[in-house]
Parts: structure tokens; sequence; C-alpha cells
């Protein structure tokens, strides 16, 4: 048992399993997001306030969800590299936190985009905007910490204390509506009892949220092959791969 | 204790120590952390009077008035158990309406009254189609009647 999952967390194995599943995610999320979109745009009512603009849900909510998500994947994978020493997760960690922050300023952008015809304002200073934004420099600063420290290890346990003591903001993100008064609205689906949504605008919502999840994990497996790639440049076997596939040798 | 152990000691107690850290600050803070005043904690002096704050609540159904001659206007604010009458000259969001939550940015005079340079619409957390809300609509809506004690 534990020798077979030891296994999947050395990078060269690692490595051979993303290339096999990656596409089959990219697959799924395309026909997810083709549904989503179909039934979000198209199928789902106007509602009953908003009229058309309340549609630009179907992008903010999936991105605000991934955007914690992602953190939290980062975080944990830190945590399993610290604890551990797993390598795995220094490379899970340090290829998640670009797609985290993306997720974050998309959030970001299209929650200005649907304030500004709703609530009147691109921004407000609310408990929920403001922890969100934090979110994006905890993302930004994982990332430059990442390009300032050479050593790469040492970059990854550095990242790692970082990224754990910013997951203090996650709870936060999700209670601010609930613990201040703020310009944005309590929740809808995560939330104790029924969603208050109509059933018809939900399952679009859902079907772009797990799009989005599917999609979101996808590029992850990618981008982790490619840090694995770097990570392990000297070894023997990520020689014969790119020997194989006959490209020109790798920058040293 | 193996080093694993003392690592993941280590890595619980910073996690569990900024989660308190920040509860503490966050609870210092409380109060700079609302984005709005209700008209119930502006009625218990709470609101500051020397400097612009914000106020937020439900606009009182048949409350709204208007200068047919210039953009002025004004309206009641209530959160239920307390009322304000604010009044502002400018340009509202769609979302205004009577009955819909709204966020003034202002000053509060001296005879209790709001003055507001800026009104946001607030919407809430519910998302149907019209035909649904419709048949709810009669029960949701706040009145005068709303404002008992």
């Amino acid at each position: 048992m534990f020798a077979s999952w030891h296994k999947y967390a050395s990078l060269m194995h690692f490595h051979a399993l993303s290339q096999r599943v990656s596409p089959w995610c990219f697959g799924l999320s395309a026909v997810l997001f083709a549904a989503g979109l179909i039934g979000g745009l198209g199928l789902a009512p106007t509602d009953y306030q908003q009229g058309e603009s309340f549609r630009i849900i179907y992008v903010h909510v999936p991105s605000a969800w991934l955007s914690m998500f992602a953190y939290i994947v980062m975080a944990t994978a830190g945590a399993l590299s610290l604890i551990w020493k797993v390598k795995l997760g220094e490379v899970i960690a340090r290829a998640c936190a670009p797609l985290g922050a993306s997720f974050t300023a998309l959030a970001l952008v299209t929650g200005a985009l649907w304030g500004k015809p709703m609530w009147g304002t691109w921004w407000a200073w609310d408990a929920r905007l403001t922890s969100e934004l934090l979110l994006l420099f905890l993302y930004l600063g994982y990332i430059a910490l990442q390009a300032a420290i050479d050593d790469r290890r040492a970059a990854a346990r550095a990242g790692a204390v970082l990224a754990l003591v910013g997951v203090v903001n996650i709870p936060i993100i999700h209670y601010s509506v609930e613990w201040w008064s703020t310009l944005h609205q309590p929740a809808t689906i995560t939330k104790l009892g029924a969603p208050s949504i109509a059933t018809s605008m939900l399952i679009p919502l859902l079907l772009m949220a797990f799009a989005s999840q599917v999609f979101f994990f996808a590029v992850l497996l990618v981008r982790t092959r490619c840090e694995i790639l770097e990570f392990e440049r000297h070894t023997q076997w990520v020689k014969a791969l790119v020997g194989r596939s006959s490209m020109p040798t790798v920058i040293a | 204790m193996t080093p694993r152990h003392r690592r993941m000691a280590t890595i619980t107690v910073l996690v569990v120590g900024m989660g308190l850290a920040t509860a503490l600050i966050l609870r210092a803070f409380n109060e700079n952390l609302m984005y709005f005043y209700s008209p119930s904690e502006i009625a218990a002096g709470k609101a500051p009077s020397a400097r612009d704050f914000r106020i937020g609540g439900m606009v009182v159904v048949g409350s709204v008035e208007r200068n047919p001659e210039s953009l002025e206007m004004s309206f009641t604010l209530t959160d239920y158990a307390h009322q304000t009458r604010v009044s502002y000259a400018g340009i509202l969001p769609d979302l205004f309406r009577e009955g819909q939550g709204i966020v003034a940015h202002g000053r509060l005079t001296p005879e209790g009254s709001f003055i507001a340079h800026e009104v946001l619409a607030k919407h809430d957390e519910n998302y149907m189609p019209p035909e649904v809300a419709a048949s709810l609509k009669p029960q949701s809506l706040p009145t005068t009647a709303a404002n008992a004690p």
C-alpha cells in the first residue's frame, strides 16, 4: 500500500501519470464548459432584479471558488513538502501559484464588471473585496519569493511557510460577509440550508464550477510536468526523455 | 519525537498561532471592518458625528420624494428597528428602488438626518426568475408598518 503510494510521489512516475491523465481532464472540462455556457447564457432565465447582468455569475463565482481552492491545494502541497519532505509537494505548490493568482485576478475583474452596473461602483473597500485582494497579493508574494531564491529546495521551503501563514485568509474571505457588514451580499450556495437560487440557474452554475475545477487540474498537471522536468533536469530519465524526443539540449 | 513529528508540531503551532493572532486583531478592529452603520447604531449614537461614514438599510416603500426640478431627492432607510431620513442629489444606481437595500456615504446633520454624496445599491443573495419573484413579493417588502419599536 505504502509502496504504491510512494511510487506516485516519485517525480518520474507522476510525470508519466500526468501525461496520461491531463488530456482527459482537458476533454472533460471542454464538454462541461460547453454545457455550462449553453445552460448559463442560453437556457437560464433572467433574474428578477438584475436582468441579464446576473449571468456574469457563471464566470465570477467559479473563479472565486477556484481562487480559494487553489490556495488550499498550494498550502497542502507546501505542508507535505515541509513535513514529509515530499518533492512532489514542492513542484505542485510551485505550479499552483500562477494558476491561483489568475483565478483570483479573474474573480476580482469580473466582480468589478458586475459591481459597476449593479452596485454603482467598480470597487469598495469592504471586508470581502479587500480580503480577496489580499489573496492576490499572497499569490504574487509567493511567486516573487520563488523567483528571488535561486536554490529551488530553499525557495520551496520559504514558499511553503508563506503559503501556510496565509491560510488564515481563506476562512476570512468566506465568512467576511457574515462577520461584518459588507457591500457584497452573503453566500447563496455555500451556506447552511438550501441554496437561494432557482434550480434552472443553479445547475449551469454547478456545471461551470465543476468545469473550472477540472480545467484547473488539467492545467496544474501540465504545469507540474514542466516543473518536474526543470527540477530533475540533471537526472538520467529526463535526459533520456528529452534525447528521445530529439529536442535540443535543455539549458543547464 | 522524530524530526518529522517535530516539523508537524512546528507547522501546527504556526498555523494555529497565526489563526489566533489574526482572530484577536480582527476582534480589536471589528468596528473599522464594518462597511456601514445601521439606522439602529446611528440612533444609539455609535456613528461618528465629525466625519463621513456609510449608512446601510432598506429603502422604506413610499418614502422616496423627488424634486421634479433637480436631482435632489430624499428617502427613509430602515433596519426594521429604527429609521433615518437620507437626502441626496445625484445619479442613482439602476438597482435603487423602494424595498431595496442600499448603502449611502455621507454625513449626519445635528438634527439626525443624513446627507449623502454617494448612493450604492446592495443586492441580496437570492436569484430567481421574475415569475417566481412576483409570487413571493407581497410579504417580503419593508414598509413603514414594519417600524414598530
